[in-house]
């Protein structure tokens, strides 16, 4: 029977990438540009928010996937502190970059859409304060895994760091909650629809999301493949170096 | 293990170690600091507690590298790893010589640099009492990022990327305890909310700490 | 080009950061997956 572990096989791992990657991306870059051309070309003016609305396209999606990044690196380094599959410790690897990038937009969108919105780039809002500490934990994460050279070391180290973390972050939310109740309202941004955003708005937000999950998934992808190549390259050219002496 | 402790207290106390360091950076950034925002005493006051919480923070910060770094670089880390006693116990015992070279000093110092900024008087007991609950978690926290760059050379910036998030919680609660101590608010939610996070982290980074060192000795 | 009104800045700006953030990302991860798949192919070579 195949369990889902054989694919923390490195072979079977490019093996079946290979044949999955085109598609998924295919897909990312049809749903990113439908959702987003939806929603920057065919969707009303909101009355109070006039067309500054449309930011929430890409502040949503980018702010989701912000936070889930982190959490499929969280998983990825608990699978590989306990069942040692490299592959695992090479996805988390590659996820933090492109989580960076998304709390980047995430920050950026909101500042660009704060200013006119709330007079002001920047206010000490517990979300966007959480942002903050997010971006600074994934600095952190990606540094120490440029530090160290040992790979296996740094995938141990960087995964303790990212358990560890995680409960900070956690902390560090209610934390900021209790410093400062915020500006963002409450539930305007969250996925029950009934409350909050209407059908013309919900729909290629939908898409916008569906296309940044799929982003991410071929960006983590790749760039483990990328990873899984250069660990190859490495092992063969350490091998090469010990015939040769 | 109390020997460990007393040896390290030893070195840090002697010329170059972390203790007279702390001390000094903590009284520069509390003399700086009016010079830079201006000598308006109700300004001062208002942002008294936050400045010595930051400025204590700091001076924690200054010192974390030296935990463990000479041990290394001389071999006595992978000694005290053979040792008898457990790295939980190292671990254990290099944050609390780290709190008692600066987090305490650090606590008895904030009272008098109160009074240079003006420190409101209903302020002062609630500063000590922050500072003497939260320092703890600092050291404690220190220790873990300072075990997680032990092996890296000039590991100073990422060790301060590693530390900075992973403070904020104790930050946060540590400060709100002293602002609303000072401004005469009621302060005991943060100051338990503090306390917990003290107590959590002196609980169970020692751990974390030794499973850091063990992975970097192998 | 839909009539974006007084906030056309704002929302121009967002997008082409965000898209343009995004494009950055993409071309790194390629190049570096082409840089990849060389260094490893002349490794082979080399081999075998």
């Amino acid at each position: 029977m195949a369990s889902i572990w054989e694919y923390a096989n490195p072979l079977k791992f490019m093996r079946l990438t290979d044949r999955v990657l085109p598609w998924v991306s295919v897909l990312a870059a049809a749903s990113l540009v439908i959702g987003l051309i939806w929603g920057f070309f065919f969707t009303p003016d909101d009355y109070r928010q006039g067309s500054t609305v449309k930011i929430i396209y890409l502040h949503v999606p980018s702010a989701l996937m912000a936070i889930n990044a982190w959490f499929m690196m969280l998983v990825a380094s608990l699978i590989w502190l306990i069942r040692r599959h490299h592959v695992s410790a090479l996805a988390a690897k590659a996820a933090a970059p492109v989580g960076v990038v998304m709390t980047v937009i995430a920050l950026l969108t909101g500042a660009i859409w704060g200013q006119p919105m709330w007079g002001t780039w920047w206010a000490w809002d517990p979300r966007l304060t959480s942002f903050l500490i997010l971006f600074l934990f994934y600095l952190g994460y990606i540094a120490l895994w440029e530090a160290i050279e040992d790979a296996d070391t740094a995938a141990d180290l960087t995964a303790v760091l990212c358990l560890v973390g995680s409960v900070f972050a956690v902390l560090s939310r209610y934390a900021v909650n209790f410093w400062n109740q915020g500006l963002h309202q409450g539930a305007s941004l969250s996925l029950d629809k009934e409350e909050n955003v209407a059908d013309v708005f919900y729909l290629p937000l939908l898409v916008c999301i569906a296309g940044f999950v799929l982003l991410f998934l071929s960006l983590v992808l790749l760039r483990t493949r990328t990873e899984i190549r250069l660990r190859r390259t490495k092992a063969l050219i350490a091998r090469e170096g010990m015939a040769d002496a | 293990m109390i020997a460990l402790l007393i040896r390290d207290l030893k070195l840090s106390v002697r010329a170059g170690g972390g203790f007279g360091l702390g001390l000094a950076f903590f009284l520069i950034v509390t003399v700086l600091v009016p010079f830079g925002v201006g000598p308006e005493s109700g300004l001062l006051g208002k942002i008294a507690p936050g400045v010595l919480w930051l400025g204590a923070l700091l001076s924690c910060l200054l010192s974390l590298d030296r935990i463990f770094a000479l041990d290394w670089e001389d071999g006595s880390l992978d000694l005290l790893a053979t040792s008898p006693l457990p790295l939980e116990g190292v671990a254990a015992a290099k944050a609390m010589a780290h709190w008692l070279t600066t987090g305490l000093p650090l606590t008895l110092a904030a009272p008098f640099l109160g009074i240079l900024l003006n420190l409101p008087q209903s302020g002062f007991g609630w500063l000590t009492l922050s500072l003497a609950i939260g320092t703890p978690a600092l050291s404690v926290i220190g220790t873990f990022a300072a075990a997680l760059i032990v092996g890296v050379k000039r590991g100073g910036l990422l060790l301060s990327i590693l530390v900075l998030p992973l403070y904020v919680p104790t930050l946060i609660f540590g400060a709100e305890v002293a602002r609303r101590g000072s401004a005469g608010m009621e302060v005991l939610p943060p100051v338990l909310l503090l306390a917990g996070i003290s107590l959590g982290a002196v609980a169970i980074l020692p751990f974390v700490s030794a499973l850091v060192l063990r992975i970097n000795l192998r | 080009m839909p009539d974006l009104g007084k906030y056309a800045d704002t929302v121009l700006s967002a997008y082409g950061v965000s898209i343009a953030l995004l494009l950055v990302l993409v071309w790194l991860s390629l190049r570096a997956s082409r840089k990849a798949k060389e260094a490893l192919a002349k490794v082979d070579r080399k081999n075998g």
